[in-house]
């Protein structure tokens, strides 16, 4: 994924060149709904905008980069990098937001906003302050021919991971007991308390398995857009343009819009460069004149 | 004998909160560590009293004050170093309408949410403007900033002044500040200011007696803005530079921290919060490269522990604001 306007200025609109700007589209999408999808789950079931979100994603691309030092296994990496992060997820929930619960939504906004900001920075005194490059493992590094055009195996790689997830996610979410209990106390908490159910342990979970896809997108990241600290604060404001979008607290919306506006970046970056850093900001304006619900969103959701 | 009368001098400062303000900024500058330390204060306690309207009055949380505190010092700038303008005053009076226009079209975006989607929205517009700016280069400078503003000597009637002299500049800005504490007090006093926080206290009966809250907070956001506007403009004229960076979501990060940190919702508090900030930073800066590190702690214990700020937490104890 090229860093977005540094692309020529006239563009050569072939078929081919705009269909892998298309796949382009399609991986930057899935990073994007990678995240915004544990930012919606954390938030339909506590409330929470996790302003470290992002800090997450960005904390997944160095651990990877860590382990694939320690184990040189890319694919050990791939397993172990979103476990730590995740692990680290459920510390933070458990001794930091959990103390939160019942005051205002503002709360642990700011507080997760605090974390991001040490996180920026404990990152660059461990890591240091440059940033760090992270190559796609050996099987995965070469172009592959679609007959029409070639494209990175590791992209395509990339686009088919968050597949799995997203599948392995719903499956988890519709055919298990523990899916059950966090639909059902996203849609009415004191309820499901009434039923004696212990929901401090789900949310526990819902923010481990948040982060850890948070860490994955980070080390699925790091190898096509660089590994630095600053990363993670660029990519939340993205994301909360794609919850906003989408309607936050609702999984399929944070599917279509983060597709969505990763086509649209992809898109804009190849036609007009200058106005890829703001078209997101500008179809987030439409939406909201038009349906300020959001495209998927309920009216009203933690208002 | 010395602790009555510091009660009764508190006491007397708790009854006449502008004439304090009033007294305790004219000598600030002789007893801060030093002068530049002062004018900061000043300027960031000034910024931090606009998001305190919105946030800590009308509880509205904006994460994207950057945007109005930019465009008032891009304003202000422009004007001064493109457009020629010869007098400070149709500068920053330039500066503060175009907060003002500002806050006019991304609160009426933003207002279309209420709660957290309203801190996401501002936060987004904000950014979004640091990228216009980003590469409207040829207006506002680009990535380098914007350059060459002179700092021209101010005009009153029959007198012009030079504000070179940091004392000077500090007075200048005192004057302007004091007149914005003054003119927010009237504010918070007055029905509006009433109707504001019934608002942050509940918005829905509010409503039921009989408020257009849309508008009402749509005028405490441009209220907000031109504060901010303010703070940008005057920081522009300090630092004779706009910075891209001060569009960037950093600044709206900083102000949220300073206000926090004195105390959201309590008057002072901006002020506390922006010297306290101001002062560690700088401290810390010197020894510590990663400082932030040690803010973003400090910050999330004053989260979880002392919601009320160092001014909230000084005054709560004393049973008044």
């Amino acid at each position: 994924m090229q860093k977005r306007g540094t692309r020529s200025r006239v563009p050569d609109v072939s078929l081919s060149a705009l269909t892998a700007q298309v796949f382009t589209g399609l991986v930057l999408g899935g990073i994007l709904v990678l995240l915004a999808i544990g930012l919606s789950l954390i938030f339909g079931l506590m409330t929470v905008v996790n302003f470290a979100h992002g800090s997450f994603y960005m904390l997944g691309a160095y651990v990877a980069f860590s382990v694939l030092g320690l184990t040189k296994s890319f694919w050990a990496t791939l397993v172990l990098a979103p476990l730590a992060v995740g692990t680290l997820g459920f510390m933070v929930e458990r001794f930091l937001i959990r103390r939160l619960y019942g005051r205002s939504p503002d709360d642990p906004l700011l507080l997760t906003f605090g974390l991001s900001l040490a996180m920026v920075e404990g990152v660059k005194l461990l890591w240091g302050k440059i940033g760090l490059t992270v190559d796609p493992p050996k099987q995965l590094a070469a172009a592959v021919d679609l007959g029409f055009m070639n494209f990175p195996v590791y992209r395509l790689f990339v686009i088919a991971v968050t597949a799995v997830v997203l599948v392995a996610l719903w499956l988890f979410l519709q055919r298990t007991n523990v899916g059950l209990i966090i639909r059902a106390g996203s849609r009415d908490a004191l309820m499901v308390r009434a039923l004696g159910l212990d929901l401090n342990r789900v949310w526990l979970l819902v923010f481990g398995i948040g982060i850890g896809m948070a860490g994955l997108a980070g080390v699925l990241a790091g190898p096509m857009r660089g590994v630095y600290a600053e990363m993670g604060v660029e990519i939340i404001i993205d994301c909360f343009v794609v919850v906003v979008v989408g309607g936050m607290g609702s999984l399929a919306g944070a599917i279509v819009a983060g597709l969505l506006i990763g086509e649209i970046v992809s898109l804009t970056t190849f036609f007009a460069p200058k106005l890829a850093e703001i078209i997101v900001f500008i179809v987030m304006a439409l939406v909201l004149l038009i349906r300020p619900s959001g495209l998927f969103g309920e009216a009203g959701l933690a208002e | 004998m010395i602790q009555g009368a510091f009660r009764r001098l508190a006491a007397w400062g708790a009854a006449h909160p502008i004439a304090s303000f009033t007294v305790f900024f004219a000598v600030f500058p002789f007893i801060a560590p030093y002068q530049a330390l002062a004018t900061q204060v000043l300027i960031f306690g000034l910024f931090a009293l606009g998001f305190n309207l919105l946030y800590g009055y009308t509880g509205l949380l904006s994460f994207g004050h950057a945007a109005y505190y930019g465009l008032g010092a891009y304003g202000t700038g422009i004007a001064l170093a493109k457009l020629k303008v010869t007098s400070l005053w149709v500068a920053l009076g330039l500066g503060l309408g175009t907060a003002m226009v500002g806050g006019v079209l991304v609160g009426f975006f933003c207002l279309r949410r209420r709660g957290i989607y309203f801190a996401m929205l501002t936060l987004a517009f904000a950014q979004m403007l640091y990228f216009i700016a980003f590469h409207a280069a040829d207006l506002t400078g680009g990535d380098d900033g914007l350059r060459g503003i002179p700092l021209l000597p101010l005009a009153l009637p029959g007198v012009s002044l030079s504000l070179r002299h940091p004392l000077a500049f500090y007075f200048f800005a005192y004057v302007l500040v004091v007149l914005a504490v003054a003119g927010l007090k009237r504010i918070l006093d007055s029905p509006f200011g009433a109707v504001l926080q019934a608002i942050r206290e509940n918005s829905d009966r509010a409503v039921a007696c009989g408020y257009d809250i849309d508008r009402i907070k749509l005028l405490s956001f441009v209220f907000s803005a031109s504060f901010a506007g303010l703070a940008g403009g005057l920081d522009a004229l300090r630092l004779t530079v706009v910075p891209v960076e001060a569009l960037y979501w950093s600044t709206s990060g900083q102000v949220v921290i300073m206000t926090l940190l004195g105390g959201a919702g309590t008057f002072f508090g901006p002020f506390v919060g922006a010297a306290t900030y101001l002062v560690l930073a700088d401290r810390l800066s010197i020894f510590f490269e990663y400082w932030p590190l040690v803010i973003g702690v400090i910050f999330m214990v004053f989260v979880l522990f002392l919601p009320q700020g160092i001014w909230g937490t000084l005054t709560a104890r004393r049973g008044q604001r």
